[in-house]
This record gives C-alpha cells, sequence and structure tokens, in this order.
C-alpha cells in the first residue's frame, strides 16, 4: 500500500513529532509553571509570545525562521558560532521551526491544568515541609497529569500536522525533512491522487484516532478532579 | 424629482455603457510569469479599456482548480503538458494555444564571484547546498536536473540538493543565504532589466530542453472577445519587449 519513500516519511514524520513533544514538554513545563502562578506584568506579552503561531500563518513562521537560520540571522550566526553549520534543511533546523510552532499547544494544556490545582495542595504539601522540588513532582505532576497527557497528545499531533512551515525550511530532502505532509503535496502537485489519497486517508485516520483518544483523556480527567 | 430622474439615467447609461465596451477577463498565470504579466496587463487594460483579474499559483494548482470548474478565461501555464491535457479534456478552446514565452535558466549565488561560466564550485562540489525546484513538479526543476545530467553532475552533487516547491522557493532559498547557489530563472533575479547583486551565469542553450510557456483560451472564455483580444495582445510587438526584458526568451 505505502511506496518505501512513504515509509521513509511516515517514520521521518513519527521521530520529529516524538523529538519535538519530549522538547516541548521539557521547554514548556516551567513556561507554564511560570504563567499559571506570576502576577508579573510580563505575563500578557509572554502569553501573548507563546500564542503567536496559533495566529500566524505558518509562511510567515517560516519565512522568517529561514532567514534567521540563514549565515546572516540571529539563529545562523549562533549556529555557526557553535560550530553546528546553519539548520536550514536540516532535521534539526525542523526540530527548532516545530518547537516554536507548537509551543502554545503544549504549554496552554499545561498552564490550565496547573492553575486548576490551585494554592491548596501546594500550601499543604509546605507545611509538611515538602521542598519546592519535592512539591512540583510528588503534587503538581500527578494532579497535573491529565494536563501533561492532553499537552504531550496535541503537541505531536499537531507537529505531524504541520506543513507550512516545514515547506518553507525543509528542502524537501528523502529521510531528513521529507515528512509525510510535504510527500502528500507533492503527490496532489504532481497529479498523483492515487497516491495521495492512500497517505491522506492514512493521515485523516491517524488524525482522529488521536483526537478520540484526546477527547477520552478529556473525560476521564473531570472524574480526577481536575478540569 | 428631476434630478434624481437625472441622476439615476446617469447612472444608468454609464452602467450599460461599462457593461457593452468594458468587459472583466478573469486571467491565471503561473506564479513565475506574474511579474511581466502584470506589465503586460497594465498596458492591455489601458489601451482596451477592459479589465483583467488575474490570479497566480503554480501550474499543478491552477490545472486542478481549472478541471473543477475555476472560473478563468485564460491560463498561462510554467510548461506545454497542462494547457495540452486541458485542449484534449476539452476544456480549452481548440487551436488556441500558444508558446508566449520561454523560460531561462540560470544558476545563481548571492555571493559575488561564487559562480563563474565553467560551474567550477559545482564541480568541485565547493558549496553547501544546491537549491533547484523539484523537477516532478516545476518544468524549471526537471530543467536543472537535465543540465546536471549533461554535465555528469547529477549523482555527485544530489546528496547536496535541497528543492524547492515551486521556482520561487528555489529562489528564496538561495536570496536567503541558507543555499550558496541554486538554479533559478533569469526572471526571477532581473531588477529593473540588470541582474541583481550577487553572481551568476545563464546556462547555454544545449544543456536543457527548451522551457516553453504556452497559453491557452479556456472553455468559458471560448466566445469572449475580450479574452481573446488579451491572448492577442500577448503576442504583439510591444508584449514582447516586455516579456524580453523580463529575461524570458521567445522563439
Amino acid at each position: 500500500m505505502f511506496s518505501n519513500a512513504d515509509l521513509t516519511a511516515i517514520w521521518l514524520t513519527f521521530k520529529l513529532a516524538t523529538v519535538v513533544t519530549v522538547l516541548l514538554l521539557i521547554i514548556g513545563t516551567p513556561i507554564a509553571w511560570w504563567l499559571a502562578r506570576t502576577r508579573s506584568w510580563l505575563k500578557g506579552p509572554v502569553s501573548a509570545v507563546v500564542a503567536l503561531p496559533i495566529v500566524l500563518p505558518p509562511t510567515v513562521l517560516g519565512f522568517y525562521l529561514l532567514i534567521a537560520m540563514g549565515p546572516d540571522g540571529f539563529i545562523g550566526k549562533l549556529t555557526l558560532q557553535l560550530g553546528l553549520g546553519t539548520l536550514a534543511f536540516t532535521f534539526w533546523g525542523l526540530v527548532v521551526g516545530s518547537v516554536f510552532y507548537s509551543l502554545p499547544f503544549v504549554v496552554q494544556p499545561l498552564q490550565n491544568a496547573m492553575k486548576a490545582l490551585g494554592e491548596r495542595p501546594l500550601e499543604v504539601a509546605a507545611t509538611l515541609r515538602a521542598g519546592p522540588w519535592d512539591r512540583f513532582f510528588t503534587v503538581v505532576l500527578p494532579l497535573a497529569k491529565p494536563g501533561f497527557i492532553t499537552a504531550a497528545i496535541l503537541g505531536f499531533a499537531h507537529t505531524v500536522g504541520e506543513f507550512g512551515v516545514v515547506l518553507m525550511i525543509g528542502g524537501n530532502i528523502p529521510g531528513e525533512t521529507r515528512v509525510v505532509s510535504v510527500q502528500i503535496y507533492d503527490y496532489v502537485e504532481a497529479m498523483e491522487y492515487a497516491r495521495a489519497h492512500v497517505l491522506a486517508g492514512a493521515m485523516i485516520l491517524f488524525s482522529f484516532v488521536v483526537l478520540l483518544g484526546l477527547y477520552g483523556v478529556q473525560r476521564n480527567s473531570i472524574f480526577w478532579g481536575v478540569k | 424629482m428631476g434630478l434624481l430622474k437625472q441622476l439615476s439615467a446617469i447612472v444608468l447609461g454609464h452602467l450599460l455603457a461599462s457593461a457593452a465596451s468594458a468587459e472583466q477577463i478573469h486571467a491565471a498565470v503561473a506564479a513565475n510569469f506574474l511579474a511581466p504579466f502584470k506589465e503586460v496587463v497594465n498596458r492591455f487594460e489601458h489601451i482596451s479599456g477592459h479589465r483583467v483579474i488575474v490570479s497566480s499559483g503554480s501550474s499543478g494548482k491552477i490545472f486542478a482548480q481549472i478541471q473543477n470548474g475555476a472560473p478563468f478565461q485564460v491560463f498561462l501555464s510554467a510548461d506545454q503538458a497542462k494547457p495540452e491535457a486541458l485542449e484534449k479534456a476539452g476544456l480549452a478552446a481548440p487551436g488556441s494555444r500558444f508558446t508566449y514565452a520561454t523560460g531561462t535558466l540560470v544558476l545563481w549565488s548571492t555571493r559575488p564571484g561564487f559562480v563563474d561560466e565553467d560551474f567550477t564550485r559545482l564541480k568541485n562540489r565547493d558549496f553547501n547546498k544546491l537549491a533547484l525546484a523539484n523537477p516532478r513538479l516545476a518544468p524549471y526543476g526537471a530543467a536543472a536536473v537535465e543540465v546536471l545530467e549533461n554535465l555528469k553532475l547529477e549523482d555527485a552533487t544530489r546528496a547536496k540538493w535541497v528543492q524547492g516547491e515551486s521556482i520561487a522557493q528555489t529562489y528564496q532559498f538561495v536570496a536567503s543565504g541558507n543555499a550558496d547557489l541554486g538554479f533559478v530563472a533569469l526572471s526571477q533575479i532581473m531588477n529593473r532589466r540588470h541582474i541583481r547583486e550577487g553572481s551568476s551565469s545563464v546556462i547555454p542553450d544545449k544543456l536543457y530542453s527548451p522551457i516553453r510557456q504556452d497559453a491557452v483560451l479556456l472553455k468559458s472564455g471560448k466566445d469572449n472577445s475580450s479574452a481573446k483580444a488579451l491572448l492577442n495582445y500577448l503576442r504583439s510587438e510591444e508584449a514582447r519587449g516586455i516579456i524580453l526584458a523580463h529575461g524570458y526568451k521567445i522563439e
């Protein structure tokens, strides 16, 4: 059913989404924690920056990433100085782009879950002499678990569905930057509709199952007393 | 009351007059030809009084849209295959197809002195990435691969290829400095009749088959005299002057 090129693209997409999801949970957790607790005036601006990818067309994000990753861009200058070369047209370039692109889809569910906890469980834990790290790992993490699951699913699925950014900074290299969405686009543009249908059908099925799972998690979370 | 009557008579008169003489034409044009086409349309509108609505995109997308009933009367493709296929499918007026321009391929870098006539950097593989348009999707990409084949550099450079989905994106890859060099259309690096900064080498004709771009009158424009007039103007001396100045050839 799938050609070798399709399988390569599927595997690459899976790898990309997994790496991005892990990175986003690591980066997104402190951001969400800060946003859920802070009273700083910076909360508004930071929230807005995090949410930008929801509003911006992916081509805008991709275009600026392409320029930023170039030898004269700020990311490009940094990576060149670190001896990494430039990031455009590489797997790690896609990872950087996807982290920006999917950030709000991870930060917002985490932030909501953390906010829903309220102060009380943490205050109680503090009176029991739990340190900040201890409180985070033994109180926040278990109680906000549905939020983490939602965040991971959304981050993963959103990265799988990414297209515009990848198209702009990827360069369509098999096994390196040609992900499933780009492969589908190629088929459609080349008028190979039968091949496009197979891959696009698989994508629809995947997305449906993921969302079904997501709503399952959210329904259960009400029973756990966390919205 | 008299004034109102007079006013409505004027308005009505205008409407009738414009309906009779000035018509609207909806034209779809391949993205690579958009800039010269806008100039052609400006002149045409000025001369004829008709109005042209221009939509641009990749030829593949426009083709799919026409197949699915897009309201275009005129189509300027980036290749010959798509207008031909439309003709065969009965979606174009028979005998209306002609080559309006032939594309020129050029190897280009934003760095001065990087590209020379002998393709030294290319042959020595002394560059980070080589940008070209996806040969499956874009005629300029297919031509670029043909050039590499003829230079016997296809396999040697393949690992360094980055493919744009269109010739416009390929240009972006090079212009942003992310790819050291790339095969783009001469029309893209012509700026007010001069070649842009950097270094470039026009690829000799013998290294690739001509990139002929065909225009066709579509079924919905078959009996539309203004759409026909636009296509006729596209073949005029004046229009040819504009097309040549943008870096295309005319055979």
